[in-house]
C-alpha cells in the first residue's frame, strides 16, 4: 500500500488510510491533482479543474475525515461530468453554446456530494449535450483513451471514465441516456452504473432526453460505485420523476454470494456484429459466475434489435424539445448578427451547436412533425412498451440478465466520426436497457487486443443491490478491475510508484 | 424520402439556420438513418399501446408502471424561495431593468 500513489487508491482505501491517520485528504487530493497535471495534457479528460478550491475543501477534512462520525465521502476526490450543474463553476455540457455559463445553483447530486464531504475536483469532458458515443462531439476537443491515446474513451461520459481509469479522479459521476455511462466505462476498464429511471434526481442535469436520462457512478471497483450511489440516490422534491423509495445500504449489502442466482444470457447480444474477443471475454465471465454457483441459461429478447431505431426517434424527439431553450436569450451564446427574433434564434443555434446536436434536433423535429408523428414517434413509443414488457418477462424468469456492454472495444479517434449510423450502432446493447428503464452495470471482464472489455449485468427495476452484488462476486473472483492503464502505471519519478503492472491479458 | 424541401421545412421548425453544405449533408445522413429505421415501420404492432404519457417534455416523461410507478406529483401551493434575479440574469447575453433583452417581436411602427 505504501508504495502506491494515493491517486490509485479506491475511496474505501482512502477512508481506511484517513481512519488510521496514515494519509490526509489534503495529501490524497494533492496526489490526484498532480496526476491530473501529469496525464491530462494527453487525455483531455477535464474541461475545468479548480485546484485551489479542491485543496481548500480537502484541508477542511484533514483530521476529521477519519472520525467515526465523518460523512461517507469525507475528503474523497470526485469529478463531475460537465452536464451536471455546479454553482459558480463553468457548466457547458461540452457545448460552445454554453461557453462561459456558470449556473446559479447546484444540481441535487452536487448538493448531496458536498453534504457527504466529497472534494469536488472539476468538470469532465463529454459529447455535446451528452449526444455521442466517443466524446469526439465535444465542442472543446476529444478525450483520449488512457489505454491507447489514439482511441476514443467511449461516450458521452468519456471524460469521467478516462479520469477514473487514469487515477485523475477517485470517483466520478456521468449520465446515461442510451449507454453514456456503461459504454465509456467498458472502453476505459472501470465500473460504471446506469441506475433505474427515477433512482437518482435529475434536477440540475442539463436535459437531453428526459424520459431516459439518469445520473450514475464511475469507480475503480464495485464497492466504490456502491458507496457513491448510496450518496446520490433517493427521492428529491425538485424532480417529480425521482422515486419516493428508500435507498438500501448498497455497499453494506455486498456479500459476494451468488449461489442459486438465475442469470439469463441475452441471445441477441451475442449475434452479428460482436467482435469475437469481446464475446469470448463476456462468455468467460458468465462461466466465472456459474463457477461461483449461479445458474446461467440463454434468454431471448426478440425485439431488442428494434431498440436502436426506436431510441433514435424518441431521444432526438425529446432533445429537439429540451434544446429549444438554447436560443440566445436566457444564457449562453448569442449571435451578433440578428435584426429580428427568428434570425436571433436560428443563427444563434447555427453558431452554437455542433453537427451531431443539429442532426439530432433535425431528426427529432422530423419525427414529431405533422404527417410523420404517427409513423415514427408513436410507433417508436409502442416499440418501447414492447421492449419494456420483454425485459419484465425475462427478469421474472431470471434474477439478472447478462451480455456485453458494447460490440467492440474502443475504436480509433476519427474512425466513425463521419458515419453517424455506425456511431449509433456502438450502443446496441445498452440502449434497450434505457428504454426498459432498468439498471445496468459495466464491470471490467478482461481484454481483447490489449483493450478493456465490459461485462453488462442488468437487473430488475430498483434492484441495483442485486446488480452490485453479482458484479462484486465476479470482481472478487477475477483480477481484471485491478489492471491500470499504462498512462497511470508509468508515472514520472516524482510519484510514488503504483503497484506494478496489473494483469493485462 | 427526405428531399430538400423537407430539410428546409424541418430546419425552420427547428429554428436552425443551415449552410448549403449542412443542408446537403443532413439530407443524405437523415435519409440513410431513416432508411435504416424502416424495420420499425414493418413491425406488426397491432395491439401494442404506447406508454401512458407520451409527452416528450422535460419532467413529464412518466411512462408505464414497471420502472416508474409515480403518476401525478402534487405539492402544497406555498411560496418557496427562488433564485435572486441578479443571479439569474448574470448569464444573460443582454438584460435591462431585470428583463432579458431581445430584438423587436412585433413588427411595424
Amino acid at each position: 500500500m505504501a508504495s502506491r500513489s494515493l491517486a490509485d487508491c479506491t475511496a474505501w482505501e482512502l477512508r481506511d488510510l484517513y481512519a488510521r491517520g496514515e494519509a490526509s485528504p489534503s495529501e490524497a487530493v494533492r496526489a490526484v491533482l498532480d496526476r491530473i497535471d501529469a496525464v491530462d495534457p494527453a487525455l483531455h479528460a477535464y474541461l475545468y479543474v479548480d485546484r485551489e478550491a479542491a485543496l481548500l475543501d480537502a484541508a477542511r477534512w484533514d483530521g476529521r475525515a477519519g472520525r467515526d462520525d465523518a460523512p461517507p465521502l469525507a475528503g474523497i476526490p470526485v469529478a463531475l461530468k460537465d452536464n451536471i450543474c455546479t454553482r459558480g463553476w463553468p457548466t457547458t455540457a461540452g457545448s460552445r453554446m454554453l461557453e462561459g455559463f456558470r449556473p446559479p445553483y447546484d444540481a441535487t447530486v452536487t448538493v448531496r456530494l458536498r453534504e457527504a464531504g466529497a472534494v469536488l475536483l472539476g468538470k469532465t469532458n463529454c459529447d455535446e449535450f451528452a449526444m455521442g458515443s466517443s466524446t469526439e462531439n465535444s465542442g472543446f476537443g476529444p478525450t483520449h483513451n488512457p489505454w491507447d491515446l489514439a482511441r476514443v474513451p467511449g461516450g458521452s461520459s468519456g471524460g469521467s471514465a478516462a479520469a477514473v481509469a487514469a487515477g485523475a479522479a477517485t470517483l466520478a459521476l456521468g449520465s446515461d441516456t442510451g449507454g453514456s455511462i456503461r459504454q465509456p466505462g467498458a472502453h476505459c476498464g472501470v465500473v460504471a452504473l446506469k441506475t433505474t429511471y427515477g433512482r437518482v434526481s435529475r434536477y440540475g442535469l442539463i436535459a437531453f432526453a428526459s424520459s431516459l436520462d439518469q445520473i450514475g457512478p464511475f469507480a475503480r471497483d464495485v464497492r466504490d460505485a456502491a458507496l457513491l450511489l448510496g450518496v446520490i440516490a433517493g427521492h428529491d422534491p425538485a424532480d417529480s420523476t425521482s422515486a419516493p423509495r428508500p435507498v438500501p445500504a448498497y455497499a453494506g449489502g455486498l456479500t459476494g454470494e451468488v449461489r442459486g442466482l438465475r442469470i439469463g444470457l441475452v441471445r441477441e447480444f451475442f449475434g452479428e456484429g460482436i467482435a469475437p474477443g469481446v464475446a469470448d471475454a463476456v462468455r468467460a465471465a458468465a462461466g466465472v459466475l456459474a463457477g461461483l454457483g449461479a445458474t446461467c441459461d440463454e434468454v431471448s429478447l426478440p425485439h431488442a434489435a428494434y431498440a436502436m431505431p426506436a431510441y433514435y426517434i424518441i431521444a432526438p424527439a425529446e432533445a429537439s424539445s429540451n434544446l429549444a431553450r438554447y436560443a440566445g436569450v436566457q444564457y449562453g451564446h448569442r449571435t451578433e448578427h440578428a435584426e429580428d427574433l427568428y434570425t436571433l434564434y436560428a443563427r444563434t443555434r447555427r453558431e452554437g451547436f455542433g453537427a451531431e446536436v443539429k442532426r439530432r434536433i433535425m431528426l427529432g423535429t422530423f419525427a414529431l412533425s405533422s404527417g410523420y408523428y404517427d409513423a415514427y414517434y408513436l410507433r417508436a413509443q409502442r416499440v418501447r412498451t414492447l421492449i419494456r414488457r420483454e425485459f419484465a418477462a425475462a427478469l421474472e424468469r431470471f434474477d439478472l440478465l447478462l451480455g456485453p456492454v458494447a460490440p467492440t472495444t474502443a475504436f480509433r479517434i476519427g474512425e466513425k466520426a463521419e458515419d453517424p449510423l455506425q456511431m449509433y450502432l456502438s450502443d446496441v446493447y445498452t440502449i434497450p436497457v434505457n428504454l426498459a428503464g432498468v439498471p445496468g452495470i459495466s464491470v471490467p471482464c478482461g481484454f481483447a487486443g490489449g483493450l478493456p472489455v465490459g461485462l453488462q449485468l442488468i437487473g430488475r427495476a430498483f434492484d441495483e443491490a442485486a446488480v452490485f452484488n453479482a458484479a462484486f462476486a465476479y470482481e472478487q473472483a477475477t483480477p481484471h478491475h485491478t489492471a491500470r492503464p499504462p498512462l497511470a502505471a508509468s508515472p514520472p519519478s516524482s510519484w510514488d510508484s503504483p503497484r506494478a503492472g496489473g494483469s493485462r491479458a | 424520402m427526405i428531399d430538400d424541401r423537407t430539410v428546409a421545412h424541418v430546419a425552420r421548425l427547428s429554428r436552425l439556420e443551415l449552410s448549403d453544405d449542412e443542408r446537403e449533408r443532413f439530407r443524405a445522413q437523415l435519409g440513410s438513418i431513416l432508411e435504416h429505421f424502416q424495420s420499425l415501420l414493418a413491425l406488426d404492432l397491432a395491439g401494442e399501446a404506447p406508454p401512458g404519457d407520451l409527452s416528450p417534455l422535460a419532467g413529464n416523461g412518466r411512462l408505464d408502471a414497471h420502472a416508474s410507478e409515480i403518476t401525478n406529483v402534487l405539492r402544497e401551493d406555498t411560496v418557496q424561495p427562488c433564485l435572486p434575479l441578479e443571479d439569474v440574469l448574470a448569464n444573460a447575453p443582454a438584460s435591462e431593468d431585470g428583463c432579458f433583452v431581445v430584438p423587436p417581436v412585433i413588427e411595424g411602427e
